[in-house]
């Protein structure tokens, strides 16, 4: 597969690894257990999942690319609130797009968007590679780790939605005999889910703690 | 405006709302820092402390500049950076004034400003549109709320040490999520116990 022979020699690029690395190797959730705040909260719809993942994405890439450009810039002692303007300006961007494309989706999310100001995925991915990196590789970097945050809200919404109501996508896809399972609709069910998930993932990539 | 009783909504957002357990809000903190039940003392009360301070300090900043100006929109922006603005200030007078509590307390301050409750509860505070009263206490609950929730927890981590054996991929975050399931069905018992939506 010609396909294939381009992703091998691209494999050993630098902007190879910066994308990659926050999709398996440094997954945000997985490894380092980071922004499940938001994650929990609005994995119980698919739509609310699936914007919530690109609005994250969205911001992680922008605002790395942007703290990286800035990088010489900005004072060592200040750089934390450096990052916060940053991010809140690509936040409330997100915010006013979902208000005016998506009005049933902002809604049903609230609060939760402008949370992602203090999703920790994002403040660490600009203290952790931003600050140190190239433009182009923290944007990289900053969209394998939103993409990666994306793919763990999809792999939560999924199992969520049609156990909690019967729904996927707003479709309906569970039998008529079908019994909602309201628990999984709020916390606790998420937090079980979230459980498993670490459990078998932490199994399978023999990363454990004490 | 919201009409709610200012005493009933801080009964409210302890416990049939709780911060932590319905909400999901500030969890990075609660699994990291819920291993020692007196470290989870230190940073429950600090928590209380600044949510309660930036929340008075943002209603009157939400209500009597930006609304009047209209840029509402900005206030995200605004809401965190007087949050970190805030918390710099509190850690530099605890340094300067109080050093003994510098060790207890002054440790998790810096943590503070990532916590997401403290923007959720000045996002809320827009949101469910309380008046000042109301803000303080609505705060001053969901705070106190959480620092509950993460005394608990380390509290029952404390215990789980001496009942031992838990699978290898499940410990730390994985079986603190599985503790924070059950608190949330044990809160979700506090459910229609006060009467506010």
């Amino acid at each position: 597969m010609p396909k294939k022979q381009v992703k091998r020699n691209f494999k050993h690029t630098k902007s190879y690894k910066a994308l990659v690395t926050g999709l398996w190797q440094d997954h945000p959730t997985f490894c380092m257990v980071l922004g499940i705040c938001s994650m929990l909260a609005i994995t119980n719809k698919m739509d609310n999942a699936l914007a919530m993942g690109l609005g994250v994405t969205f911001c992680t890439a922008f605002s790395s690319l942007f703290v990286s450009m800035f990088r010489n810039a900005i004072p060592a002692r200040v750089r934390m609130l450096a990052y916060m303007v940053i991010i809140s300006t690509f936040v409330i961007c997100v915010d006013r797009f979902l208000k005016a494309y998506f009005p049933a989706i902002s809604e049903t999310m609230g609060p939760y968007v402008g949370l992602i100001i203090t999703n920790c995925i994002l403040m660490g991915r600009a203290e952790v590679y931003a600050i140190k990196n190239g433009p182009w590789f923290s944007f990289l970097d900053g969209l394998g780790c939103g993409l990666g945050y994306t793919f763990m809200l999809i792999l939560m919404a999924i199992i969520r939605e049609p156990l909690g109501f019967g729904t996927i996508l707003g479709k309906p896809l569970m039998p008529a005999f079908w019994v909602n399972w309201v628990v999984m609709t709020i916390a606790p069910g998420a937090f079980f889910l979230l459980g498993a998930y670490l459990w078998i993932f932490r199994t399978i990539a023999k990363k454990t703690e004490t | 405006m919201s009409t709610a009783n200012p005493f009933l909504l801080l009964l409210a957002s302890i416990f049939t709302q709780n911060i932590a357990l319905v909400y999901i809000l500030g969890m990075c903190p609660f699994i990291v820092i819920s291993k020692n039940f007196k470290t989870a003392v230190g940073m429950g009360v600090s928590v209380i402390f600044v949510v309660t301070l930036t929340a008075m300090i943002n209603w009157p900043i939400y209500y009597k500049i930006l609304v009047p100006l209209k840029v509402e929109i900005l206030s995200f922006m605004i809401f965190i950076i007087v949050i970190a603005a805030t918390v710099q200030l509190l850690e530099m007078l605890i340094e300067k004034f109080f050093p003994p509590l510098q060790a207890s307390f002054g440790i998790f301050l810096p943590l503070i400003t990532v916590n997401c409750i403290v923007l959720a509860v000045c996002i809320f505070m827009v949101l469910k549109q309380y008046n000042f009263i109301q803000t303080v206490f609505y705060s001053l609950g969901t705070s106190a709320g959480w620092a509950l929730a993460i005394v608990l927890m380390a509290a029952i981590k404390e215990k789980l040490l001496l009942v031992g054996d838990i699978p290898k991929g499940l410990r730390g975050a994985g079986i603190t999520m599985i503790i924070a399931g059950f608190m949330a069905f044990a809160f979700m018992g506090f459910a229609g116990m006060i009467p506010l939506q």
